[in-house]
């Protein structure tokens, strides 16, 4: 290791570090811009300049390697007669008016302006102007005379993101950011450009000139969007959320947080927010006090209880409800002696009773995600259901030459080299899996799992049974289709057969926010779950955090169930019209930053977060409002006095593994393989849906700028060119779409569109949209025909 | 828009680099894509990108990065006079200024019958025989003094 000296102080250096890196380690700073620890050295905007011994220029400390015996000064008369040059050039077409400029107060470039320039310029001359531009409706370019060129959000697209979409364009004193042709940035990361901009060239175009950073508290909080539960620092105003910005934490979301995490936001103040309880007496919604609502609802379900028995009651909690929420939410229900409860919505197949449904994780530590040899995917719509583990894998790809291969029901570039992408229809998903299992039994000698009989191995299957046989770390993945198909414990099975064949280790990327959370909360059905509450339906309902229209496998079938059922009880921050139908008691719940609460990530981490402001109008923290709904049923056990301490029955701090980690996780599953599963659709279409990552929870559905993006679009029913033939379409033309469930028929109009990634026979209509909510399950049978 | 023609050089260009570095050749493609059409049209650049699968606004950074790249339509004829200081010193900007008087245009503007346009240079490597202009990046010619300069308009139709 070279042992260098940093303004007189001796250090060992990391073998290939530059001078910035052992400086940083040091606790020696080191002015930059242009540099970012994420991020490929670029060396372009001379802000680093150190003097090294024996050197005849300064030289620039993010690109120069630490030698042996390297005498670095930083702050010598040399060091920073050069940082000041550095910063009277960076100023010369720089406009000095930060008290107008958004990112006034917060701005790297105003910073260093005051520790390393000078009090005047040479410069006397007109400044650049660089002309304005759009980019979308989350990042704005209003003021790009103030980009300094430091070119990390060109480069934060090309190696984080994925996708280039800003680039530098022409040279010298005219090089500008643009887009090509002005389009709009559509990364699902692009909100992280706006934090890397040391500058007030990328602000967020939602949060501009709204406040000033110093006049906002800012507090720690977890992401409900997805399982990663990104760190986030939520800064607030009056009681008002009026931005989201990571935190960092290496192990979970390192310094990025998706657009999602960070735009939601805006939700939080939608008109949609329901601020007063409210109960239907005679046929219509009247806001009442809590104690009015509360008794109502006490009373309604002891009346249910007493004339049809508990079994007649079933709840449902959102996957992304806290977990203190669902374990009390499951505590009333089985308080009452029913045991119809469930955090699942969106799954269709359950594993069957008696057979245990242990907490399904990721099987790894988040981290470990960069690390591995061959990461074999299945069945997920990786970017858009999961950005961060996307961004993880797309790193190990380029980085760990990790073999990353996808089974999925669509070419949806994921952005990262690919060992194998093989694209199914879903029914044809099982048997794809099948294959491999095959294949790596035949390669590995050992006895083909029963069942598997029929199977016949192809090419990319063989390839991908044979990158997980070799040596090294590897993982299959189920994703979120996976875990929603109709044939979801049968995948679980095949993986598991894959898993004990190639010694790779099983895991779940996770469907939703907190669903490991749902899992330890207790809320596991003992009676009916997600679907058979619906199919066999219930007289009284309990929602908590949920739009069942839209949230759940085949609304149609949901609402079907609601609509007969004498009451239904819905905890919820949001009203829609939907609720407004069919809701009879309605308690305004408080979302995320308004209540205490823990979230549990895929790998199990237990993260648990305060309040950032107070509740709105009359919303309460739901797990306070069922504490009070526990008390009036005179059930025991509901006397906490802090979400914490419901936290602490449900994981005692003792069990967690290093403090911080839930224990007893499990993805096993002992099941034979059923050879019916492996049978593909024939002479049908078949539906295939993705849920948009705008459209995945109540929250999002209302961040008015997630909602002007191109991923927001509306709904289109995507068929291959072959599909359209067949189905006698042209892309443009409107397009009949029906399905049939128990619930009955349901219908919707779409636009068809022409999509030759969607398998052939497929239509590929997304889920989560009033436009689609209309229709069935989530994949099965569809009838297509033109309007 | 690019032609078999086109298409096959470009082929030729992306086989000098290795497998997968087709990228490599992106200002050769830009070159051939430009002689065939004339200028690089945004939506030319982007079909070049895709060529070489690249995302677009890197070929675009490379085409408005070198100036020999048009981006705007020119005439049939692209007179392009270096002004930097060697031909600057030995009569460039007077050379220059000849052309605009005698053809009646601006620079970085066409004849209105869309024969020569006019464009200033960098440093084109021959300052011994400035001032120089280069006729439609191919064609350099040396001394140009006013006499030179005449008898080169003439010889374009």
């Amino acid at each position: 290791m070279p042992e260098i000296e940093i303004d007189g102080q001796l250090v060992q250096a990391p073998e290939g570090a530059t001078i910035m890196e052992v400086a940083e380690q040091l606790g020696v700073y080191i002015p930059h811009f242009c540099y970012h620890k994420k991020l490929s050295i670029a060396a372009n905007c001379r802000m680093c300049l150190v003097q090294v011994e024996k050197a005849a220029k300064p030289v620039p400390a993010c690109a120069t390697p630490a030698t042996n015996g390297m005498k670095v000064f930083t702050h010598s008369s040399l060091a920073v007669k050069a940082q000041q040059g550095v910063m009277e050039f960076l100023l010369i077409n720089h406009p000095l008016d930060c008290p107008i400029c958004d990112q006034g107060g917060e701005c790297q470039l105003q910073d260093l302006a005051v520790g390393y320039g000078a009090g005047a310029s040479h410069y006397q001359e007109e400044k650049r102007v660089v002309f304005h531009k759009d980019a979308g409706s989350l990042i704005s370019m209003q003021e790009m005379s103030r980009c300094i060129h430091c070119t990390r959000c060109v480069r934060f697209g090309q190696e984080i993101a994925g996708v280039m979409e800003f680039g530098m364009a022409n040279r010298t004193m005219h090089s500008e950011i643009v887009t090509f042709l002005g389009r709009s940035v559509d990364s699902e990361l692009s909100g992280n450009m706006i934090d890397l901009c040391p500058v007030g060239a990328l602000t967020s175009k939602p949060f501009r000139f709204a406040a000033r950073s110093w006049e906002l508290s800012r507090l720690p909080s977890i992401s409900l969007h997805d399982s990663v539960g990104a760190n986030l620092t939520v800064q607030a105003r009056n009681h008002r959320v009026m931005r989201v910005l990571p935190r960092e934490n290496e192990a979970v979301n390192e310094c990025w947080i998706s657009d999602r995490d960070r735009f939601s936001y805006e939700g939080l103040n939608s008109p949609e927010r329901l601020t007063k309880p409210m109960i239907r007496v005679d046929g219509q919604l009247r806001e009442v006090e809590w104690s009015v609502a509360l008794d109502y609802a006490a009373h309604g379900l002891r009346d249910i209880v007493a004339r049809h028995g508990a079994d007649e009651i079933a709840a449902l909690a959102a996957p992304w409800s806290t977990l203190e929420e669902m374990h009390l939410l499951q505590k009333v229900v089985r308080g009452l002696g029913s045991g119809n409860v469930d955090f699942r919505p969106r799954r269709y197949d359950y594993a069957p009773s008696g057979v245990p449904a242990g907490a399904r994780w990721l099987g790894m530590r988040i981290a470990e995600l960069n690390e591995l040899d061959t990461a074999l995917v299945v069945g997920s719509f990786v970017r858009k259901d999961i950005p961060l583990f996307a961004q993880r894998l797309r790193q190990a790809a380029k980085h760990n030459g990790t073999r990353v291969t996808l089974i999925s029901l669509g070419n949806d570039d994921p952005l990262m080299a690919m060992h194998e992408h093989v694209v199914v229809a879903p029914s044809e998903l099982p048997a794809a899996l099948a294959r491999v299992v095959k294949a790596a039994a035949l390669q590995c000698r050992v006895p083909v799992p029963a069942g598997l009989e029929a199977i016949v191995p192809d090419i990319p299957s063989e390839a991908i049974a044979t990158s997980l046989r070799v040596r090294g770390r590897s993982m299959i993945f189920l994703g979120r289709v996976a875990v929603q198909h109709p044939h979801a414990v049968q995948i679980h099975v095949l993986a598991q057969h894959l898993s004990d064949i190639t010694g790779a280790n099983l895991g779940f990327f996770g469907d939703s926010g907190n669903i490991v959370g749902g899992y330890l909360s207790g809320a596991l059905p003992s009676a009916r779950n997600a679907r058979t509450m619906f199919t066999d339906p219930r007289r009284a309902y309990v929602m908590l955090g949920i739009e069942p229209e839209l949230d759940c496998h085949n609304p149609q079938l949901t609402l079907a169930a609601l609509r007969q059922a004498d009451l239904r009880i819905v905890l919820s921050p949001f009203i829609s019209e939907a609720m407004r139908e069919y809701a009879d008691v309605l308690l305004p719940v408080a979302p995320f930053t308004e209540t205490s609460g823990t979230f549990v990530n895929a790998e199990g981490r237990v993260q648990s977060f305060k309040g950032v402001v107070r509740p709105l109008g009359e919303a309460r923290p739901a797990w306070k409002v069922l504490r009070v709904l526990g008390n009036l049923l005179n059930l025991d056990g509901f006397d906490q006095e802090s979400s914490e301490e419901v936290r602490d029955a449900v994981l005692p701090p003792e069990t967690l593994i290093d403090g911080e980690f839930a224990s007893g996780l499990d993805n096993g599953i002992k099941l034979p393989i059923d050879p019916a599963a492996l049978v593909s659709a024939k002479g049908v279409f078949e539906r295939v849906a993705d849920v948009p990552i705008y459209f995945s929870d109540p929250l999002v559905r209302r961040a008015p700028a997630l909602q002007k993006t191109r991923d927001a679009a509306p709904p289109t029913a995507r068929m291959s060119a072959r599909t359209l033939a067949e189905a006698g379409l042209v892309a443009g033309a409107p397009v009949r779409l029906r399905q049939e469930s128990i619930a009955g028929s349901g219908e919707a109009v779409l636009t068809a569109a022409l999509d030759d990634g969607v398998p052939d026979g497929c239509v590929r209509v997304s889920a989560a949209h009033p436009a689609t909510a209309a229709l069935g399950d989530m994949f099965g049978t569809i009838q297509v025909e033109p309007v | 828009m690019l032609t078999p023609e086109s298409l096959a050089r470009i082929d030729r260009e992306i086989a000098k680099y290795p497998v997968g570095q087709q990228q490599s050749a992106v200002m050769a493609a830009l070159a051939i894509a430009q002689e065939a059409h004339g200028w690089l049209s945004p939506e030319l650049i982007e079909e070049v990108a895709v060529y070489l699968g690249m995302p677009p606004v890197a070929a675009l950074e490379v085409a408005t990065f070198y100036n020999m790249y048009d981006l705007k339509p020119v005439g049939r004829y692209k007179l392009t006079v270096c002004t930097n200081l060697p031909c600057m010193l030995s009569g460039g900007v007077d050379a220059l200024e000849y052309l605009q008087k005698k053809l009646g245009i601006g620079l970085d503007e066409t004849t209105p019958d869309g024969r020569i346009t006019l464009k200033q240079g960098e440093c084109m490597g021959a300052c011994g025989d400035a001032p120089v202009v280069l006729v439609n990046n191919r064609r350099m010619c040396a001394s140009m003094t006013p006499a030179e300069i005449d008898r080169l308009l003439a010889e374009l139709d």
